[in-house]
């Protein structure tokens, strides 16, 4: 087994200060426009733009034109490939992608690296844009990398606002401080409407009276959440439309004290009001309404 | 052209770590075993192939050749790269019809360092090797190109462990495929594991070959291309250099039962099947192929001694052995043996 109490030892093998290198003047050329952040592919004989450029022409040997293209410095990614864990010789430290990228102008790709967060962000098709090293030496990663183009942009929105109930929701609000729901009976349909109005949206009349009603409805139809909203306990919960005993027009509370997969049409629900001590001029008054445990309603 | 046949073919039992023994340690048992199978003690020409970068020690291959007993001076050679070159480069010796018999070995302990950086050095230094580009990446980049179905990837990996637990000198690796990538597409089990180990073959030419050996594995075709090196150069979904190298190997001129393919990620083989045309009723990597042992350097010429080895116990009568070299696929040798 390795080294089980064995003898070993660390070996490194290392040019300090690194190898020099001449590049020639093909490769030498690409580089020296790198630095001056320019990306530069070679015309071959048969016209076809190789990037980065080699001294000869792979499909036929011959030597290369000398004819140097500008290309880029946007591209598209051909293939590409998802790092998870990048090493330490690697050009990013964060997950990223190695790209064979096909430069605008270009007939081959360039490999290189993918800013791209996260695998879902990249694709054959991306275009991406290379991101320039501030301090270029004329070397391949005189590019640090490629990132995505431009399609979105997020736009802050924030505003605020000072709201006041007065009229008939602080009549309503007010029921609800006393742990009581307040609606309002039309004297043409004879409709109950709660929370309390001050007129028959339908009759287009002013109420007739007030009434106040139970804090017990039936579920008339409801949705499964899954989004977190601030006004809820947890992720899913249920929103529903309840109609209160006694009441023509359902109203929407949260339905809770039930997984959510067995809220249905139809369900007898009661409010859970909070102490009375705690309640405000709010609908946080009702935590939620919960089964009563009654038989279903036929709606 | 001289016949030449394979007439020995050993292999050590290859281990997926570091036993602590020396490259000459590793590779004396092979050369011993097909010198005591042949029965020959001095060869007209020995090649090897092996990678000085793997034990990170300039020269590496010079002091294997303690394992030979190379006094009075023998006619040697090495190549820097898999024994299946080394294996090319006898077989030309031969050709020039002064000496009858070579020996061929390759080695390698991939375990002593990390061999997914270690490989980022055979890359060009002006292009790719600066962006660190490592093993895994740039296969990740071809399985990628590939697109290769998953379910058949994994069906490779599971044939591949499966011949290899049958194969005494391979790996045990085990039946369950765990998920998880190396580098997204390639998932870890795709990946050819680490191993050390080494191989020997003898070559014998003319009527010499059937005196050291009953049933000669005869090369009747033997060819490598090359592809340029710069991976953007090229279309890695194919090999063009695989299908031109089999083409002039001579591949499909008839059938063939038995294929070792030096396919060291699950989407090789895909790219290699097509590339060199193999039926479906072509048996591919029976021993369970380098993802089952992968001692590099000498993988390569693993696949052509088991490919000769089928026709030594005579369960087949024409088969191949393909080796590969460089990034994804760049270098592709391949040879048709036949009884």
């Amino acid at each position: 087994m390795p080294s089980e109490g064995g003898l070993s030892a660390e070996h490194v093998l290392e040019f300090p200060g690194g190898y020099t290198r001449t590049t020639g003047p093909v490769i030498g050329r690409f580089l020296t426009e790198l630095r001056g952040g320019r990306i530069v592919g070679v015309r071959t004989a048969g016209g076809k733009v190789l990037v980065p450029p080699l001294e000869y022409d792979p499909a036929t040997g011959d030597a290369v034109t000398g004819e140097y293209v500008e290309v880029g410095p946007a591209g598209t990614v051909r293939a590409w490939a998802w790092v998870a864990e990048p090493r330490p010789a690697h050009p990013l430290d964060r997950p990223f992608a190695w790209a064979l990228i096909e430069l605008d102008g270009a007939d081959t790709t360039l490999v290189h690296a993918v800013d791209a967060g996260n695998p879902k962000a990249i694709a054959a098709g991306t275009r991406v844009w290379p991101v320039w090293r501030g301090d270029r030496t004329g070397h391949i990663t005189d590019i640090s990398c490629f990132v995505a183009e431009v399609t979105t942009i997020v736009s802050p929105v924030r505003t605020v606002y000072r709201l006041q109930a007065g009229g008939a929701l602080q009549v309503f609000l007010e029921g609800v401080r006393r742990g009581v729901f307040v609606g309002g009976r039309c004297g043409g349909c004879a409709k109950v409407y709660v929370p309390y109005r001050l007129s028959c949206p339908e009759c287009g009349i002013p109420m007739a009276e007030q009434v106040e009603l139970p804090d017990t409805g039936t579920i008339t139809t409801f949705a499964i959440n899954n989004l977190p909203d601030p006004r809820a306990p947890e992720v899913p919960f249920v929103s529903a439309y309840i109609l209160l005993d006694g009441s023509d027009v359902p109203m929407i509370s949260l339905v809770g004290g039930v997984p959510a997969h067995e809220v249905r049409q139809g369900m007898r629900v009661r409010a859970e009001w909070l102490p009375e001590s705690e309640r405000t001029l709010s609908m946080a008054n009702i935590r939620w309404f919960a089964p009563t445990g009654e038989p279903d309603v036929e709606l | 052209m001289r016949r030449v046949a394979v007439v020995a073919f050993a292999q050590t039992e290859h281990t997926g770590h570091d036993t602590g023994v020396g490259e000459v340690e590793l590779i004396l048992p092979v050369i011993n075993e097909v010198k005591e199978r042949t029965g020959l003690t001095r060869f007209g020409f020995t090649c090897s192939g092996s990678c000085d970068y793997l034990a990170g020690a300039p020269f590496s291959f010079v002091s294997a050749l303690d394992a030979l007993g190379a006094w009075p001076p023998i006619s040697e050679s090495h190549v820097e790269m898999d024994g299946a070159w080394a294996l090319y480069e006898a077989w030309v010796r031969l050709q020039h019809g002064d000496v009858d018999t070579a020996l061929v070995y390759g080695f390698g302990k991939s375990s002593l360092g990390d061999l997914a950086e270690i490989m980022t050095l055979q890359l060009d230094p002006y292009y790719l090797a600066p962006l660190g580009l490592d093993r895994l990446s740039f296969a990740a980049l071809q399985a990628s190109a590939t697109g290769a179905d998953r379910k058949e990837l994994d069906e490779i990996v599971r044939r591949s462990r499966a011949d290899g637990r049958r194969n005494p000198y391979a790996l045990d690796l085990p039946e369950q495929i765990p998920d998880g990538f190396a580098v997204e597409p390639l998932k870890t089990s795709d990946v050819a594991p680490i191993t050390d180990g080494a191989a020997a073959v003898v070559l014998a030419a003319g009527d010499l070959a059937e005196r050291l050996c009953a049933t000669p594995a005869y090369i009747t075709g033997i060819a490598h291309r090359i592809e340029p090196h710069y991976l953007g150069m090229r279309d890695l979904s194919r090999s063009a250099s695989a299908a031109d190298a089999a083409r002039a190997a001579g591949v499909g001129k008839a059938p063939v039962e038995v294929a070792e393919l030096h396919a060291q990620f699950a989407h090789e083989e895909v790219i290699l099947r097509q590339a060199m045309e193999l039926p479906d009723d072509t048996v591919i990597n029976p021993s369970g192929g380098p993802l089952a042992a992968n001692p590099v350097m000498a993988t390569g010429l693993i696949r052509i001694g088991e490919a000769a080895r089928r026709i030594h116990d005579g369960t087949a009568r024409r088969t191949v052995g393909h080796a590969a070299g460089g990034p994804c696929l760049q270098h592709n040798l391949v040879t048709v043996l036949e009884a």
